[in-house]
């Protein structure tokens, strides 16, 4: 592989993946503490919001410690060269939250969809290019579609003014070959001038290969978590990133020994359990399904006696999208019927 | 036979033809008029069902109205041009029934608060909220009627099929008047409204979860007695409206699914979530048909 001299914008999912695995508990004094950490080690973007986005503070999905306002305000204030980013899935969070994350000081907007419904993303992605911000679109669950879809969905996105289309693997399904397959479509026919992204989960251990395959076919922003905190397995570990793009020569502008410090230091001390490569994870990227159902189906699990891997088999059976974890009870309630 | 009150359908689209279907079953609405603003198959089928035409808007119904009055008319069109088309029919005395976001007049969930809506003065506009209103709403305020509901949220699942294009191209709008209505017409003091769009194939059946937080511990018998009865009045008018399981109730919290299985009548079956709309439709036209035939 020659990524030599290659130009990677690492942008770090802790403090919004990361979300996930610590229920949206993380304190603001935690968030500041690791932006700090994220800061020093010269991370150019870190991600600050409600693991399912702005506005996602909800009974369904977890009502988090602290408002995304109050996240976001106190992280831009901690971080002198970082630059901040909030995520927004529309359906959840409407314009007027991402007027709120601009307002405290987000650079960067990205608004995910799944990846077949681009369409509800127009007046978001509008909007974020309106106020100056940088605005990236997210296709959610891309391993479901084809490359010639995503491509579709991709342009779409381009058109409503997003500078960036992120490939992004929720389930953390993809092996390179489908990385490479979607990415070097997607470079081949968005403009030249659209940055191109991959989001990877770490579910089948994937993480810092399939974020190879993505630079090497175009891709010039990778996702990863320091530590991996992050939904499932968790994301792909920024450290362990970091340190495998400078042995290949790509140029990232990050200090890798202060990043492991961050991950080390700050990232893993706060883990409310460690973010492994578990049972239920690899269901989850064996089988395709949305990698934050893990606690939700751990939850089922103690509350209905029904193996959570089981329930996390069904979710990707029936083609769940991200979002449906009020499904997983139901499902567990079924099963358990079923058993007697 | 019972007198049957006249309307009018805006919009000879999908919506509009599947309320046709619904209208024509109606023991006291018959629908007289189909209003489009062009030739298409919707205004072809409603002229094949009798119907008279308009292919310029409102504007042709309101030329003709001393041949052919209405009491009712129901707006499938779009937020844009509703404004419009209500005042117009207003100053003939019609009554309009709003399927759009507009939402000059009321919310109206009939199950819920049309009576009330009706009760003091006699509105000329009700607006239908949102699908993903109308098949929660009831549930909010089955429980908020048994005691004080704090919080409401819903998560409407749908089919993307389902989802036309007026509703992505303005998804934020979806999302704030159903969190208004959850509050104003469901009883929370707040409302929240998620919708998430799924492409399975085949499309999967509209789903809703309801989660209340009771300011004090729930209920658990009387909330799912309560939840019970009002799933059978939503069914006098969507059959396919089904309590999936009882509710769950952790302490203060309080969840219910249901699913929303249409007709059929010209949407395909699982758009429940437009069904609903056009039965409601429907269903508030009736219930103010009979009040006004009970008031002579």
């Amino acid at each position: 592989m020659n990524i030599q001299g290659r130009k990677v914008t690492l942008h770090d999912m802790s403090l919004r993946d990361g979300m996930h695995p610590q229920r949206h508990q993380i304190s603001v004094d935690q968030m500041v503490d690791i932006a700090k950490a994220l800061d020093a080690a010269k991370v150019p973007l870190i991600e600050v919001t409600h693991g399912d986005g702005l506005g996602g503070a909800s009974v369904n999905y977890g009502f988090p410690a602290h408002t995304d306002q109050e996240y976001i305000t106190a992280v831009v204030n901690a971080v002198s060269t970082s630059k901040v980013s909030a995520l927004l899935l529309p359906g959840i969070g409407t314009v007027d939250h991402l007027r709120m994350a601009a307002d405290c000081g987000i650079s960067t907007i990205r608004v995910a969809t799944h990846c077949t419904e681009a369409n509800v993303s127009r007046q978001h992605i509008n909007l974020g290019r309106d106020m100056g911000l940088d605005t990236v679109g997210f296709l959610m669950m891309a391993h479901m579609i084809s490359p010639e879809e995503i491509l579709e969905q991709a342009k779409l996105m381009e058109s409503y003014g997003a500078n960036c289309i992120y490939c992004t693997d929720s389930a953390g399904y993809m092996l390179p070959d489908d990385v490479t397959e979607r990415i070097a479509l997607l470079r081949s026919e968005l403009a030249p001038e659209t940055e191109i992204g991959f989001h990877g989960h770490h579910n089948m251990a994937m993480g810092v290969a399939n974020s190879l395959a993505a630079i090497e076919a175009g891709a010039n922003r990778i996702d990863g978590s320091a530590a991996g905190l992050g939904a499932g397995a968790g994301n792909t570990p920024l450290e362990a990133m970091a340190a495998v793009l400078d042995r290949l020569g790509a140029e990232t502008g990050v200090d890798i020994f202060k990043l492991m410090d961050a991950a080390e230091d700050h990232v893993l001390p706060i883990m409310d359990e460690p973010v492994r490569l578990s049972r239920d994870s690899l269901v989850l990227g064996y089988a395709g399904a949305y990698s934050s159902f893990l606690l939700f189906a751990k939850r089922a699990q103690a509350k209905y006696g029904v193996p959570s891997h089981e329930i996390l088999l069904e979710m990707a059976n029936r083609k769940t999208v991200g979002g449906q974890e009020d499904l997983i009870e139901d499902i567990a309630m079924e099963m358990a019927r079923k058993r007697g | 036979m019972t007198k049957k009150f006249k309307a009018a359908i805006i919009g000879p689209g999908n919506i509009g033809t599947d309320l046709l279907m619904k209208c024509l079953r109606s023991d006291i609405i018959e629908p007289v008029w189909m209003v489009g603003i062009e030739e298409s198959a919707g205004i072809k089928r409603a002229r094949e069902y009798g119907l008279r035409v308009s292919t310029d808007g409102v504007d042709g119904l309101v030329a003709a109205f001393d041949e052919a009055p209405v009491d009712f008319a129901f707006d499938a069109t779009s937020a844009y041009v509703h404004a419009e088309n209500s005042r117009k029919l207003n100053e003939l005395g019609v009554m309009m029934i709003d399927l759009t976001p507009a939402a000059i007049g009321p919310y109206c969930v009939p199950p819920v608060n049309l009576d009330a809506i009706m009760a003091d003065t006699p509105k000329d506009n009700v607006n239908m909220v949102t699908c993903g209103g109308q098949a929660t709403i009831p549930l909010v305020a089955s429980v908020s009627r048994v005691q004080p509901v704090a919080y409401a949220e819903i998560v409407a699942t749908v089919a993307s099929k389902s989802v036309g294009m007026g509703t992505r191209d303005n998804i934020d709008e979806f999302t704030r008047t159903t969190s208004a209505a959850i509050a104003q017409v469901g009883g929370a003091d707040e409302g929240k409204a998620i919708i998430i769009i799924n492409p399975a194939e085949p499309p999967l059946i509209m789903r809703d979860t309801v989660h209340c937080l009771t300011k004090d511990p729930a209920d658990a018998e009387a909330i799912t007695a309560s939840v019970k009865d009002m799933v059978k009045e939503v069914q006098t008018y969507v059959p396919g409206y089904r309590l999936l399981n009882d509710p769950i109730i952790d302490g203060n919290r309080v969840t219910i699914t249901v699913e929303v299985e249409g007709l059929g009548d010209f949407l395909p079956k699982y758009a429940g979530n437009l069904d609903i709309m056009t039965a409601a439709g429907l269903k508030t036209a009736e219930m103010i048909a009979r009040r006004k035939l009970a008031a002579g």
